[in-house]
């Protein structure tokens, strides 16, 4: 069992549940959501823990509809070569949402969006939560939730229908894939139509 | 003609698809009073130079672009066969190869690709994904390119060889082989309809239908 597991429970009492070993032998520890944001930070920036690199965040629902759905943060401390695991529970009933890491580690924000396209879970304090895999404007629902049928919720030519009927330089300018790190950045203007999703000015087209 | 029975057939046959008489009718009508020695002659002129200097656009999504490459390479070379500049540009391209899957977020992609081509264009499907889907029967994968643009020749496999894929494209030379110059579809685009699509809908929900044994499933609306 990872001693990173014992430091949190004596720093942060009843908010870390249960902890148990993965088949691999690493280690998960349960954190309640409301407490997710101060544990994370807790595990970044303490000198003994340093777990500096969120390696990724996934989703797990299971086939069994009382159980909770699973949000999972891979850590790893690069300097002590260290990993855990911390898993959040949400109930699939409830209100799927839980606070965006993406302050924390800036690499979450696409891992998050993924999250959000397949499953579902909103992470409050996302700077730009859209779906990353699917489409937009993509309506049949969260591909990887248990109750998603595997052909989709529209009919196959409904499908095609959309799929024909969109721009596929709508939302990809070539501003939008170059200037993703430096949005803050550029000019206001430029920033607006990025959301509004148009197609930028290209430099050698006048 | 005989030899157009070894192209496999589009699933849904259109007027252009050229099995034979309906052919010959509408030329006829077309030229003038029947095909004389001099048009059939400056056809078979036309596509033998046509048939042998096919240059090809390669869409290639998946591990069919594989043994594209392979294809195209020294031990299989294509280029035997007059294909010896891929054209990467649609503007440039006779016949667009679609090597592997097509998600839904590429078909308006390979539309548009198509649409770019200039006439006369040919499509090959190449591979089990691209003609059926495949193994990919859920929601995000085209059930098969045919409902996105029209297909010439589909060559099996998962992935087909090598040979396989020389073999399809020698069936696509016998077919234009067999093409006449005033056939309509040489010259006009098949745009999309009103509703963007190349085919009616329940068309294209028959057949994206699963074959016999696939797994029980169900849509909920």
């Amino acid at each position: 069992m990872n001693p990173s597991v014992d430091a949190l429970r004596t720093t942060f009492g009843d908010a870390i549940g249960r902890a148990e070993a993965a088949r691999d032998g690493e280690t998960i520890a349960f954190v309640r959501p409301d407490r997710l944001t101060d544990v994370m930070r807790w595990l970044r920036d303490t000198p003994g823990q340093a777990y500096d690199y969120l390696v990724d965040v996934t989703a797990v629902e299971y086939r069994d509809r009382e159980r909770a759905l699973e949000v999972v943060y891979f850590l790893r401390s690069l300097e002590r070569h260290a990993d855990l695991r911390v898993k959040v529970e949400l109930d699939p009933r409830g209100e799927l949402a839980v606070d965006s890491v993406t302050p924390l580690w800036a690499g979450a924000n696409w891992l998050e969006r993924e999250v959000y396209d397949m499953f579902g879970v909103t992470f409050r304090g996302h700077p730009d939560l859209r779906r990353i895999l699917m489409w937009e404007t993509y309506a049949e629902g969260y591909p990887l939730r248990k109750d998603f049928p595997l052909r989709g919720r529209f009919s196959r030519a409904e499908q095609v229908r959309q799929a024909l009927n969109a721009n596929p330089e709508a939302h990809y300018s070539l501003e939008e894939l170059s200037i993703a790190e430096a949005f803050d950045e550029v000019p206001a203007e430029m920033r607006e139509r990025l959301r509004r999703g148009e197609r930028g000015k290209l430099p050698f087209d006048e | 003609m005989e030899e157009l029975r070894y192209v496999f057939p589009q699933r849904r046959p259109s007027t252009y698809f050229l099995n034979g008489v309906t052919v010959v009718k509408r030329v006829s009508k077309e030229i003038s009073g029947s095909p004389n020695w001099l048009v059939t002659k400056f056809d078979e002129l036309v596509n033998w130079a046509r048939a042998n200097s096919l240059w090809p656009m390669p869409f290639g999504t998946a591990c069919c672009a594989i043994e594209f490459m392979a294809t195209a390479a020294s031990r299989y070379d294509f280029a035997r066969f007059g294909m010896e500049r891929q054209a990467f540009s649609p503007r440039q391209a006779d016949v667009l190869i679609c090597a592997g899957r097509l998600p839904f977020k590429l078909a308006p992609v390979i539309r548009r690709v198509y649409d770019q081509m200039p006439q006369p264009k040919w499509v090959i499907s190449m591979g089990a994904c691209a003609s059926t889907g495949g193994i990919f029967d859920n929601y995000a994968m085209v059930q098969g390119i045919d409902t996105v643009v029209p297909v010439d020749v589909y060559v099996p496999g998962c992935p087909p060889r090598p040979e396989g894929l020389l073999y399809g494209v020698l069936m696509l030379h016998k077919k234009i082989k067999g093409e006449s110059l005033a056939l309509p579809a040489l010259r006009d685009e098949q745009p999309l309809d009103a509703k963007g699509l190349r085919m009616p809908p329940d068309e294209i929900d028959e057949i994206s239908e699963p074959f016999g044994n696939s797994v029980h499933q169900f849509r909920s609306s």
